[in-house]
């Protein structure tokens, strides 16, 4: 099969990208490393800037400011049609009036590849649809426009594939699916995937490496474990799955510990997960790592008492409950049902405990509730 | 009691039945006397035949209007379908000073009155020494067609998803191969119907033709001269034809559409 462009190959480079309509600045001074080989995800809320930034390495947005590069070659402002990069757009974009044998065949063509069928054919095995090459796309179903779209692409094995919210339009269990088979597909043909989406969780099942973005700006980028474990910013905690944040104030050290006083009580919170500015912090811990216990229970670790369960909903998998603490904040707390012991009640006092290693620690200037409310309008 | 209730019941299709009358009482009316043994005037009917369909050109000139109004139309249908796409894909898929303006400006030719328009037009041909005839008819349908034609394709072009345009360019397409492969063939069916359009309004004109025309007789032009002394029937042949035409013309396409799209 042919590259869609041998010479230009390699990580792809965004260096100092700004870009603004009007007044708005949909990109603010964005740098960022993507490397050859990987799957990598933009992940952020709408209007945080990951389409726009996808678009500009597309070539269909010009940057303001800064330049992209893959490897050795500046991209910036060549045409989409002269980049080796290639795009599975949010609607799918297959062309209505060809077939999808013509689709697939459409980027090989241009390129003035005369035998297509090979390489039109393997692809199509690929995504398992050999079957459909001469429908139209309006007969086929959307997971299946889905994959077509994705053929269509990766047929010219370009140095980069763009991923635009690829399964917004797919129910859910499609979608899990298609996850699974996308992450399959690019392990197969070793092309770079850049992957926007709003989804954390699609984020998160596909993505090597993943860039929360935010206002233009990239909030942090990591493995989804370690973003997930080690939020630097109330943002990142609250939009990659939810978090509790409670205000406290740093007391002293305890070896590779800080000691925390949250409203009287003591925690203890690794450094290593510390990105507390000075001793003002917004003690962070994920609801599924708490457990919870009938008040008067003696445990270890970090203890949080005088909690009452203001409301319990059971469903399933684990019993979700929000437990008023003494200085009126609401935590959540997910426990698995995985010990027959019966669900707490509503109004029953409880103790909190949670190992340390799982806290950590962010500027407690930061606003605690960043971050969670654009995600609920997302879902 | 029954009676309202099937009424009721029936209303729209009763309704449906009387609107179709209406509608289509004169055409085949036009269909029934073009089989009328009428001699020079199709007024009074005078027992069937089948001549006037086997000799459409049987009546003096006829044809030669026909062939006029043929010719006048399909020249005119080519240049106003050709400037009026142009005029289109410009107000539909560019930002321009003027544009808000040049898109309420196409629409007033539509809104002149014809006999002003015609008149006007013989004015303005004969102040620059030109006589009325063949051309000047063409550049005065050329006009009036221009209007129709932009809006037409520009709804089409409006219809038209931008990201597919942009996925050809991602995959490879430059700007001449996107239009080529793909802006156009999906506009095309909007240029079709706005040709059609321009031709069944060239063809149809009267007003503004009689005014420029000089000695030129087109179809309409005839009708209305030899309704003084009689129409012949086989104005009511052609004027069929014409409608049958048109009729399958429209079939075919929603043949074809409907072929395509699945």
């Amino acid at each position: 099969m042919a590259d869609a462009s041998s010479s230009t190959r390699g990580d792809l480079r965004i260096v100092n990208v700004t870009k603004s309509f009007g007044d708005f600045t949909a990109v603010d001074d964005l740098t960022l490393t993507i490397p050859e080989g990987s799957f990598f995800a933009l992940l952020g809320p709408s209007g945080c800037g990951k389409t726009t930034t996808l678009r500009m390495i597309a070539g269909l947005e010009e940057p303001t400011q800064g330049s992209i590069h893959i490897g050795s070659t500046d991209i910036t402002h060549t045409r989409p049609y002269q980049r080796p990069v290639n795009t599975v757009f949010q609607n799918y974009a297959l062309f209505p009036h060809l077939s999808i044998y013509e689709n697939i065949a459409f980027g090989l063509r241009r390129r003035g590849i005369k035998d297509v069928n090979e390489a039109v054919d393997k692809v199509l095995n690929l995504v398992e649809l050999p079957h459909l090459a001469q429908r139209k796309p309006v007969q086929l179903s959307g997971g299946q426009q889905q994959r077509i779209a994705l053929a269509r692409a990766i047929v010219n094995r370009p140095a980069l594939l763009l991923l635009d919210e690829p399964l917004g339009a797919l129910d859910l269990k499609l979608r899990r699916q298609m996850q699974i088979e996308l992450k399959w597909i690019q392990t197969e043909v070793g092309i770079t995937f850049v992957h926007v989406t709003h989804d954390q969780e699609e984020a998160m099942t596909m993505a090597d490496t993943i860039a929360v973005m935010n206002e233009g700006k990239v909030e942090q980028m990591g493995t989804p474990a370690d973003l997930y474990d080690n939020p630097k910013t109330a943002f990142v905690a609250n939009f990659l799955g939810q978090s509790n944040l409670i205000e406290g104030r740093i007391d002293g050290n305890d070896g590779d510990n800080f000691v925390v006083d949250v409203f009287g009580q003591k925690i203890k919170i690794n450094k290593s997960r510390s990105h507390a500015k000075d001793s003002s912090v917004l003690a962070g811990i994920r609801p599924e790592k708490i457990r919870i216990h009938p008040a008067g229970t003696a445990m270890s670790g970090n203890v949080l008492t005088g909690g009452v369960i203001s409301d319990a909903s059971y469903i399933g998998v684990s019993t979700q409950y929000q437990v008023e603490m003494p200085w009126k904040q609401e935590l959540m707390v997910f426990e698995q049902n995985d010990d027959g012991v019966p669900p707490l009640e509503k109004g029953d006092a409880v103790t909190l405990s949670w190992e340390p290693v799982f806290t950590f620690a962010l500027d407690g200037r930061e606003d605690a509730f960043a971050g969670s409310e654009v995600h609920a309008d997302e879902e | 009691m029954r009676v309202t209730w099937w009424f009721r019941k029936n209303l729209i299709r009763v309704y449906m039945v009387l609107g179709f009358t209406y509608l289509f009482i004169p055409v085949a009316y036009t269909f029934a006397f073009s089989f009328n043994n009428g001699g020079k005037s199709n007024l009074v009917w005078k027992g069937f035949t089948l001549g006037n369909w086997q000799n459409p050109c049987g009546a003096p000139d006829v044809c030669v209007a026909l062939g006029n109004s043929i010719r006048v139309g399909l020249i005119s249908t080519v240049a106003a379908t050709f400037l009026g796409t142009l005029i289109a894909f410009a107000l539909g898929r560019h930002q321009f000073k003027g544009r808000s303006t040049t898109n309420t400006l196409i629409f007033l030719p539509m809104a002149t009155p014809e006999v002003v328009l015609g008149a006007s037009l013989l004015a303005m041909f004969l102040n620059l020494g030109i006589n009325p005839g063949f051309w000047p008819v063409v550049i005065a349908h050329v006009m009036f067609c221009i209007s129709f034609v932009v809006v037409t394709v520009k709804a089409r072009i409006a219809s038209l998803d931008p990201r597919l345009e942009q996925a050809a360019m991602d995959l490879y397409a430059n700007e001449f191969e996107t239009f080529r492969k793909v802006t156009l063939p999906l506009v095309a069916p909007g240029i079709a119907g706005a040709a059609l359009l321009a031709f069944s309004l060239s063809f149809d004109d009267f007003i503004i033709t009689n005014f420029n025309s000089g000695t030129l007789t087109t179809f309409p032009k005839f009708v209305y001269v030899a309704s003084a002394r009689g129409i012949p029937p086989q104005a009511n042949v052609i004027g069929s034809a014409m409608f049958f035409l048109a009729l399958f013309i429209v079939i075919a396409g929603q043949l074809v559409s409907r072929r395509k799209a699945r």
